[in-house]
């Protein structure tokens, strides 16, 4: 299990980076923590021809807060994230949903960005801002632009990024008043993907059920608030509607109950949250 | 208590001091084989492999990869066929069997080809470059399927895949059946699983064209029976094959046993690329291609009376091996057979086992090897028999097993169970596992409609395999005709070096066993030293040290056999300094004590020698021996117990030396939601005998419910219809954490096996026999299911716990943001 | 760092186990496999090269990381911790690998070097974790000998006896 040959860059600017990334074409990759793409490298899964190593890009390395929300630099390492002051406060779902990214000794690397990036159905963090709807950040030497989390994500591992496009940073909006939230998921072991994965986020108005490890990628949907009659039925809709996958680990089937009963779970968590 | 007289009577043993082992390997100081430097020049592996669980090899193109800069040499099967003869098996059916595929492949993971190149890097670069045409073939992969008359014939020399059919009878059972109550049947099915070290198989091959002798290092764990198999593939004699294992070696559970055929492997691509030849499988290679557990359908009925008294039982076994039935296969099918009982006294019964071959990774030894597969239909049946009869299943197991006047019991199939009291210790393991306060527990539980199980089981645990077992495959007139096979040599030797400093050496070769712990306690207690004082060496070099077929660590022989060998061994040298000892201090041989490094005459502490001193005059001063006295300066014994004899006509066999006795409860929740299993308690109670240190005891009992666990819940080699491996990878073969894991509660009774030299028997794979029916049992009562598959995904509980799914009202799912903001 | 070559070697260096190591790699060499092979560090060990057995964890700039997951250009400059920092002295083992010794938390030893250099990183960074969080830094490990029950009772003692005093 040996990676093939590559170059490697490790440019200190985001432009040295960015004109790499134009000048490669769909050949070279960029490295972030490398929690996803070494296992790919080492199985030879992908054989790019240059690693683009974003890490030394001091301007990427920030989180910041700005304009209502948290915005997390290219080069924030989950464990960073993890250890931001004050996060539970500013977005709880963040620090809730972060625990179950991988272990710690992956969380030490991987960065925020790069889950978005990699867009795995079962990832927590795509579902976190999908939940959340939050926005990626895309540049490429032409341009900036900013996607809404829910037009990101378009199945599995594939994303609405174009190939000389890095995501610069992911802002989350932070908490507001009276919201309440809740992160519950179903792996078989510690540590492992999400078989399905629950963000629920109840606030005054309404309530949001984010689902992730079920279909292609994560969904989000309004649910009837916990304890009206309707929820079980929009429950068992949104079971149905996101036509489960069925895998090694999980049949369809019982992806589609957790939804019906994790997930009401969760957003009852959220509504106790909140109070 | 037995386990008190040891420790009484001596200063180390029963102790569970600091390990010998330890400081070196906490230090990352080990030697394990990957980390032992390699001659300059060495050549480094990569195997390619079959992407096709079924296929025929029309063309390999090696030229582009030849070609590449750093590569010397890419063979095929064809190359290393030139240079070996087939792996020599149990059965003639073993067929024309390589360790790499000559024409056709088998399965998935099989080698194919092998790049030897400067570093491993390249040499997996070099395996992109190679072409490979196959023809595919239609796969077999369930093994009923594999049975049918016009299934694909995995090996076209053979008439079918049914490589083996034997039944046996013994006692009356037609008539235990015709008159019994009832009959109770049961069918289940055992998944493959593999016990997976961390370590990967590794391994460093020399030939010298001088000698023409092979010089390999591998962290082979035995049975050193494998190594004429070895010599014959690489067609030397015995004596030019130097098989050596490095002094670490990172866990193996039996399955470092598998890596023989890439021993032949690599040692043929060193012969043949003139150079020596490294090779360090990695996990996707291990997990496809390494070896595992074989599969088992089994059919089991049961004569029962009234009152769940079991009269006869009836067995019908189809095993599972994979592609090629690898030596010492079909031993999986065969070491339990003196104990096809288990714990139970049942006269009667009839045994079919049949051998099938499939398109999956050929098995071999691993952790319980035989008993899982055994103890999981035996164990589920008597709950199915307590739920039929309306009897409490600990009712039905006690009502069954073997009375403590009973012993020595001779089971109905030839084995001997030496020892026990299964009674004593089922009652002790309920009131001290607090069965009372589980009973209450789930009564509250389900009070509260949760899901609460308790389940048993009780084992019969084999070790120190009779070398002779596995030919209870064969007929008594085709044993006759092959040559009759026995016993169990287990080999020791103590050496006294010119400073008088002691050394052991056995041929066992351990994985992280702590060997050489327990043997400095035996020798030094026998010699009133420090255990520091004594060095251990427990890996082998075939060359240099006393070894047989029966070496190694495989079956749990290490306390049984191979530390009452060091134990025989260091006793008889002790006898010679005794005497020498005599003649210098002037006083009768039995008059000679040894304590805190000195030797001196009993009550009388000053007439004295310093151990040291006695034990290393016959270096310096041989002369001085007293008359008719031979040197003293090693001890070597060979011991084999005189009750492992061969099958007999009746085809009955003491298949294992010593039986220990295992009794498990495991209470556990299932989740209502998720369908989660969160075990509440699970105790273990085990009577191996005294033990020699009870913290390695701890160790082996927590390490082998670990795997049970694993086997229960998450552990299984899954292939797709078409023989695609869908566990090929650590993300996907589910290994428990610390998370997944609890603590058992382990008990312990002290009954000594009169056969072993220190009264031990083996304790380090009970609970991979009895921990994955138990879990099974506890949830079957949890759930009130009749039939239990594992491993016991929450997922495929999924009908009974949420019953049958409503269809909903049809409705097409509108993707991306609309279906958001519904 | 200009761009580097893949077809060859080039100096890597960086601080291991508080000294200054340097050594040559191709961009592709695994970490893993730059201290195994190039320098001769063969404490870490190597189970899965998929990041999930965590044998092969390493301290990268404080934080343990699995090292067959990191390449070694990527560490040039940075300060690596392996088990063979852990010693008290050279020969001495710490508290944490006195506890291992004492509660026989390793039968193999192979997962054993990953696990010391997790467990000490915690106990350094958060003397008063938790048993959860004990459990959860250990999830990040695979034994197959220990069934983890001494291994989680040597990490208790050892943070017991460490709770108080200053750390590696
Ligand atoms: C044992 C183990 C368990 C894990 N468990 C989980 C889990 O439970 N849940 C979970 O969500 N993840 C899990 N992961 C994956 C997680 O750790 C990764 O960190 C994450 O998916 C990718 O982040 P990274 O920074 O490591 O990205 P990399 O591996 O460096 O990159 C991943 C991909 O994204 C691209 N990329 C990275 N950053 C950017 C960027 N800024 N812009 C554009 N493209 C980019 C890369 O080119 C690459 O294709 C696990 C990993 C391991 C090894
Ligand atoms: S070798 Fe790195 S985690 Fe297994
Ligand atoms: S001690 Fe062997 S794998 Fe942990």
């Amino acid at each position: 299990m040996k990676p093939p040959r590559f170059d490697y860059f490790a440019p200190q600017s985001s432009a040295e980076a960015l004109a790499a990334l134009a000048e490669e074409g769909g050949e070279a990759f960029i490295l972030a923590g490398g929690q996803s793409l070494l296992p790919l490298l080492t199985m030879r899964l992908a054989r790019p021809r240059l690693l683009i190593d974003i890490m030394r890009i001091e301007e990427w390395r920030e989180i910041r807060l700005e304009g209502g929300a948290i915005r997390i630099g290219a080069g924030v390492r989950q464990a960073e994230l993890e250890s931001f002051p004050g996060l539970a406060r500013h977005q709880p779902l963040l620090a809730l949903a972060l625990p179950f990214v991988g272990h710690p000794q992956t969380r030490s690397r991987g960065t925020v960005c790069g889950s978005i990036a990699f867009a795995d159905p079962s990832a927590e963090l795509p579902l976190a801002l999908l939940a959340l709807e939050g926005q990626v950040h895309l540049r490429s030497r032409q341009r900036a632009r900013s996607l809404a989390a829910a037009d990101f994500f378009t199945g599995t591992m594939a994303s609405a990024r174009a190939e000389d496009e890095v995501i610069e940073a992911v802002s989350f909006p932070v908490a507001g008043e009276g919201c309440g939230y809740a992160f519950r998921e179903v792996t078989r072991r510690g540590g492992d993907f999400a078989i399905a994965a629950f963000a629920a986020f109840v606030d005054e108005r309404s309530a949001r059920l984010g689902v992730g490890g079920v279909a292609d990628r994560p969904f989000l949907r309004f649910m009837p608030r916990p304890g009206t009659k309707d929820l079980d039925e929009a429950l068992d809709a949104f079971a149905f509607d996101l036509e489960a996958r069925e895998d090694l680990h999980a049949s369809a089937r019982y992806r589609r109950e957790l939804v019906r009963r994790l997930g009401r779970l969760a957003l009852e968590e959220a509504e106790r949250c909140r109070a | 208590m037995e386990a008190k007289k040891v420790e009484d009577k001596s200063p180390w043993l029963g102790r569970s001091i600091g390990r010998l082992e330890d400081k070196a390997l906490l230090l990352g100081r080990g030697r394990f084989i990957d980390d032992l430097g390699a001659p300059p020049g060495t050549l480094e592996a990569a195997i390619l492999r079959s992407p096709h669980a079924h296929a025929r090899i029309d063309r390999i193109e090696t030229a582009r990869a030849r070609a590449l800069p750093g590569v010397t040499a890419v063979l095929t099967g064809k190359d290393i066929e030139a240079l070996t003869a087939p792996l020599l098996g149990v059965l003639k059916a073993a067929a024309h069997s390589f360790p790499i595929a000559i024409d056709r492949v088998l399965y998935v993971g099989e080698p194919v080809a092998i790049a030897l190149a400067t570093d491993r890097y390249i040499a997996e670069d070099a395996l992109d470059l190679i072409e490979v045409v196959y023809e595919a073939l239609p796969p077999v992969i369930d093994p009923r399927a594999a049975l049918l008359a016009d299934a694909p014939l995995l090996h076209p020399g053979l008439a079918s895949n049914l490589v083996s059919d034997r039944s046996f009878r013994y006692g009356d059972p037609e008539s235990a059946f015709a008159q019994a109550a009832f009959r109770v049947a049961i069918d289940t099915r055992y998944p493959r699983n593999a016990a997976t070290p961390i370590e990967t198989y590794g391994v460093l091959a020399d030939y010298d064209p001088g000698a023409d002798a092979y010089d390999v290092l591998s962290n082979f764990q035995g049975p050193f029976s494998l190594h004429p198999v070895i010599a014959k593939a690489l067609k030397v004699p015995g004596n030019r094959l130097r098989l050596r294992s490095p002094p670490d070696c990172g866990g193996s559970f039996g399955v470092k046993e598998g890596v023989f055929p890439y021993i032949v492997l690599i040692a043929a691509a060193a012969r043949a690329a003139g150079r020596t030849v490294k090779w360090i499988e990695d996990r996707l290679e291990h997990l496809a291609a390494s070896s595992c557990a074989t599969g088992r359908l089994t059919h089991l009925e049961a004569a029962v009376t009234g009152e769940g008294r079991i009269l006869a039982l009836d067995w019908d076994q189809i095993e599972d091996v994979g592609a090629t039935l690898r030596a010492p296969e079909p031993a999986t099918l065969y070491r339990m057979h003196a104990n096809m009982t288990g714990a139970y006294d049942i006269r009667h019964l009839k045994i079919r086992n049949r051998v099938v071959l499939t398109n999956k990774m050929p098995s071999g030894l691993n952790r319980g090897f035989g008993g899982p597969q055994v103890y999981f239909p035996l164990e589920r049946l008597m709950q199915r028999i307590a739920r039929k009869l309306g009897l409490d299943p600990l009712a039905v197991i006690r009502r069954n097993l073997i009375a403590k006047e009973a012993f020595p019991y001779r089971t109905a199939t030839g084995g001997f169970l030496d020892s026990g009291d299964y009674q004593g210790a089922v009652a002790a393991a309920l009131e001290e596992g607090g069965i009372e306060e589980l009973y209450r527990r789930r009564e509250e539980a389900r009070a509260e409609g949760r899901l609460y199980g308790i389940g048993f089981a009780a084992v019969v645990e084999p070790s120190v395999s009779n070398m002779g077992y596995i030919t209870t495959v064969l007929t008594a007139e085709e044993r006759r005709r092959a040559g009759q096979k026995s016993g169990a040599q287990a080999t020791a030797t103590v050496a006294i070096d010119p400073l008088g400093a002691l050394t052991v050496k056995v041929a066992s070769v351990p994985q992280g066993q702590g060997h050489r712990t327990v043997l400095s306690q035996i020798v030094a207690d026998i010699f009133g030293l420090e255990p520091e004082a004594v060095s251990v060496r427990a890996d082998l070099d075939t060359a240099k040290d006393g070894w047989s077929i029966a070496s190694g660590n495989y079956s749990s022989r290490f306390a049984p056999a191979v530390a009452g060998a060091a134990f025989l061994a260091a006793s008889r040298l002790r006898a010679r300094l005794q005497r020498i000892a005599a003649s210098q201090l002037n006083v009768a041989a039995d008059e000679i004590v040894f304590a805190e490094g000195r030797v001196s005459a009993r009550g009388n502490p000053e007439n004295a020698l310093s151990f040291s001193r006695l034990a290393a005059s016959p270096h310096w001063a041989p002369q001085s021996l007293p008359q008719g006295e031979e040197s003293a300066l090693s001890e070597t014994v060979f011991w084999t117990p005189p009750q492992l004899a061969p099958p007999n006509d009746k085809d009955e066999i003491n298949s294992s030396l010593c039986y220990g006795f295992i009794f498990d409860i495991c209470a556990l929740e299932v989740d209502r939601v998720t369908g989660e299993l969160r075990i509440d308690r699970y105790v273990s109670m085990h009577d191996c005998g005294p033990l020699l240190h009870p913290a390695m005891v701890a160790g082996q009992v927590n390490g082998g419910f670990a795997h049970g666990l694993g086997a229960a819940l998450f552990e299984e080699q899954v292939y797709d219809g078409e023989g695609n491996l869908l566990t090929g990878t650590f993300a996907d073969y589910l290994i428990p954490t610390v998370k997944e894991v609890p603590a058992p509660m382990v008990l312990h009774r002290h009954t000594p096996s009169p056969l072993t030299p220190l009264g031990a028997k083996g304790v380090g794979e009970g609970n991979a026999m009895s921990t994955p029916v138990t879990i099974a049992n506890a949830a079957a009562d949890a759930l009130g299911l009749d039939e239990v598959t594992l491993p016991l995904q929450p997922s495929t509980l999924a009908p009974r716990l949420y019953g049958p799914e409503r269809r909903r009202k049809e409705k097409t799912l509108a993707r991306g943001r609309d279906a958001v903001r519904e | 760092m200009p761009r580097l070559n893949g077809e060859r070697r080039h100096r890597i260096a960086f601080t291991l186990d508080g000294k200054p190591v340097s050594g040559e790699a191709e961009p592709r060499l695994l970490l893993s496999d730059f201290l195994r092979h190039v320098i001769g560090e063969t404490g870490t060990h190597v189970g899965c090269e998929q990041g999930i057995c965590g044998a092969c964890t390493v301290e990268i700039d404080g934080r343990p990381s699995r090292s067959c997951l990191t390449l070694a250009v990527q560490v040039e400059g940075a300060e690596i911790r392996t088990v063979a920092g852990l010693a008290a002295g050279p020969e001495t083992l710490c508290v944490l690998q006195e506890a291992f010794r004492a509660r026989h938390g390793l039968q193999c030893g192979f997962c054993t070097g990953g696990i010391l250099v997790s467990l000490n990183a915690l106990f350094r960074d958060k003397p008063e974790a938790s048993e959860a969080e004990i459990r959860e830094v250990l999830s990040g490990h695979l034994c197959r000998c220990t069934g983890y029950v001494s291994i989680m009772e040597a990490a208790l003692a050892a943070q017991k006896r460490l709770s108080g005093k200053t750390h590696a």
